[in-house]
């Protein structure tokens, strides 16, 4: 998928909408014009940029607290076998929990401000990026640690020099689902309870039958999380770079 | 570099209980090449990988001893079919990997050098992926000369390359090993014959021992007695007769 291809896929999306708003003539309160939606998303752009910033700040402190605690969990379990025996089961239980479901307590836990947020996005992603770079580290080419072995590598430099290295790719393929999962992690918690942020906004606007503000709000969602997954596509070819 | 040791192999392997190969003596002489034919999976690189102190299947019941009566560990390299170079290092850094391992300070002026024995000069700060198969294992090649051990191991290194680049490797390897004692594990009679200066035929019930050349390695190709050599060990191998 290349920029041009995005944009005329945009383009012919915005099309079909306004065509299917002029010939079914639905009511604006049910599917605003994109024209109308437009017009909001300029009138109300200072209140949109304050509450998307709040979820950029939420979506990107889960992302990096998330990331870290998986990475250092991965590199816990692969290196410790009396780890893996007891945690991974904990760990492959505790996602038959729908972290969902844990929304309202994390909202009653951490309140109505940014944390019961970030503490979603993290649990969500947790998981992926924990099992994906543990993958990783566990498949580490047998004929590597072998040279290893025999050049007389401690144990941390080849953990370090070779298994880490050689996970990378997997890593990247971690944060790719986490870019996915993140954004609605934050985005639910916003809905079971917030005062700030655009899943805020979109039930805000909805409860005061601002209809064209929803949908700007949501256009707003979906373009940051699109700029999300790319960028973390950048970072995971990077990684995934001398494979 | 340290003295060279011989090393005795003697022992018998199992797996699960079922023997793999029985008694057997394999004596690798001091600065010598010593070549070790067989089937597959009769157990070659098994017996490789037991004198290099790397994991196996088998449970092993004997002795590996060095003529010095010194432990071989840190005295053995390694070299496997695959090149095991890693893709994210150059090759100055996949030639000094080993200091980086061990956490000793990097010597890039050697590194430079054994870069240059193996005629890579030019490809210095390239990554593997930009290299030829060929140009790769003249990098596992450096490597190991710059980890400068007494003992090398050689599993099928050259196994992987066409025959020209495979006869120019032999002897590129067999000039630059020849201080030392290697033990190499082929399927290739010509490779032997040219190589070694004892070879054995590995069998799951014992080691038969080969005539190889008198002359010193690497042989020439055409050389006659490596020839004989060559077809003497290939008609062995297909009929188990000497
Ligand atoms: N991954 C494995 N899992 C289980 N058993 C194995 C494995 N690899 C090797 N073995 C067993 O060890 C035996 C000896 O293997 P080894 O690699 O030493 O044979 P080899 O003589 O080097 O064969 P080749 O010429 O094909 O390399 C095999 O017959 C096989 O039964
Ligand atoms: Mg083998």
């Amino acid at each position: 998928m290349n920029w041009k291809h995005s944009i005329i896929s945009a383009v012919a999306l915005i099309i079909v909408w306004q065509v299917i708003v002029i010939t079914t003539g639905v009511q604006s309160f049910i599917l605003p014009s994109p024209l109308k939606v437009a017009k909001a998303l300029w009138f109300y752009r200072e209140l949109i940029a304050e509450h998307a910033w709040v979820t950029i700040i939420e979506v990107f402190l889960g992302m990096v607290i998330g990331t870290t605690l998986g990475i250092l969990t991965a590199i816990h379990l692969a290196t410790s076998a009396a780890a893996r025996a007891i945690l991974r089961p904990i760990l492959v239980f505790s996602q038959a929990v729908p972290v969902f479901a844990l929304a309202p307590i994390l909202v009653l836990w951490f309140g109505y401000g940014i944390w019961s947020k970030i503490i979603m996005a993290v649990l969500i992603i947790y998981f992926p990026v924990t099992s994906a770079f543990f993958d990783g580290l566990m498949k580490t080419p047998a004929g590597y640690l072998d040279l290893a072995k025999t050049m007389g590598a401690t144990r941390v430099r080849t953990l370090w020099h070779i298994r880490f290295k050689a996970a990378l790719p997997s890593l990247g393929s971690g944060l790719r689902l986490a870019a996915v999962y993140a954004p609605i992690g934050a985005v639910i918690g916003e809905w079971v309870g917030a005062s700030k942020g655009l899943g805020y906004l979109m039930l805000l606007a909805n409860g005061r039958v601002k209809i064209d503000l929803m949908f700007a709000t949501l256009i707003v969602l979906a373009v940051l999380t699109v700029c999300l997954h790319l960028s973390v596509d950048i970072l995971a070819r990077r990684l995934a770079k001398d494979h | 570099m340290n003295a060279a040791p011989g090393i005795s192999f003697a022992g018998k392997a199992s797996i699960d209980g079922a023997a793999l190969f029985a008694q057997i003596t394999l004596e690798i002489p001091a600065y010598q090449w010593t070549c070790l034919l067989g089937s597959s999976g009769v157990g070659k690189s098994t017996v490789l990988r037991l004198i290099a102190g790397l994991e196996t299947y088998v449970e092993f019941n004997g002795d590996i001893t060095a003529s010095d009566a010194q432990p071989l560990t840190d005295r053995v390299a390694y070299m496997a079919q695959s090149d095991l170079l890693f893709p994210w290092l150059t090759v100055t850094n996949n030639v000094g990997i080993g200091a980086c391992l061990r956490g000793e300070k990097p010597d890039t002026e050697r590194a430079a050098q054994m870069i240059k024995r193996v005629g890579l000069s030019d490809h210095a700060n390239k990554k593997p992926a930009a290299l030829s198969g060929g140009q790769r294992q003249r990098v596992a090649l450096a490597r190991t000369l710059m980890e400068n051990r007494p003992v090398i191991l050689l599993d099928e290194p050259f196994s992987a390359l066409d025959a020209k680049t495979r006869a120019e490797m032999q002897e590129l390897a067999a000039e630059l090993l020849a201080d030392r004692t290697v033990l190499l594990v082929t399927h290739d009679p010509a490779e032997a014959a040219r190589l070694a200066h004892s070879g054995y035929v590995m069998q799951p019930d014992q080691l038969i021992p080969m005539d190889m050349p008198t002359t010193l390695p690497a042989r020439s190709i055409d050389d006659p007695q490596t020839l004989t050599t060559q077809n003497a060990l290939f008609h062995f191998l297909r009929t188990g007769a000497q």
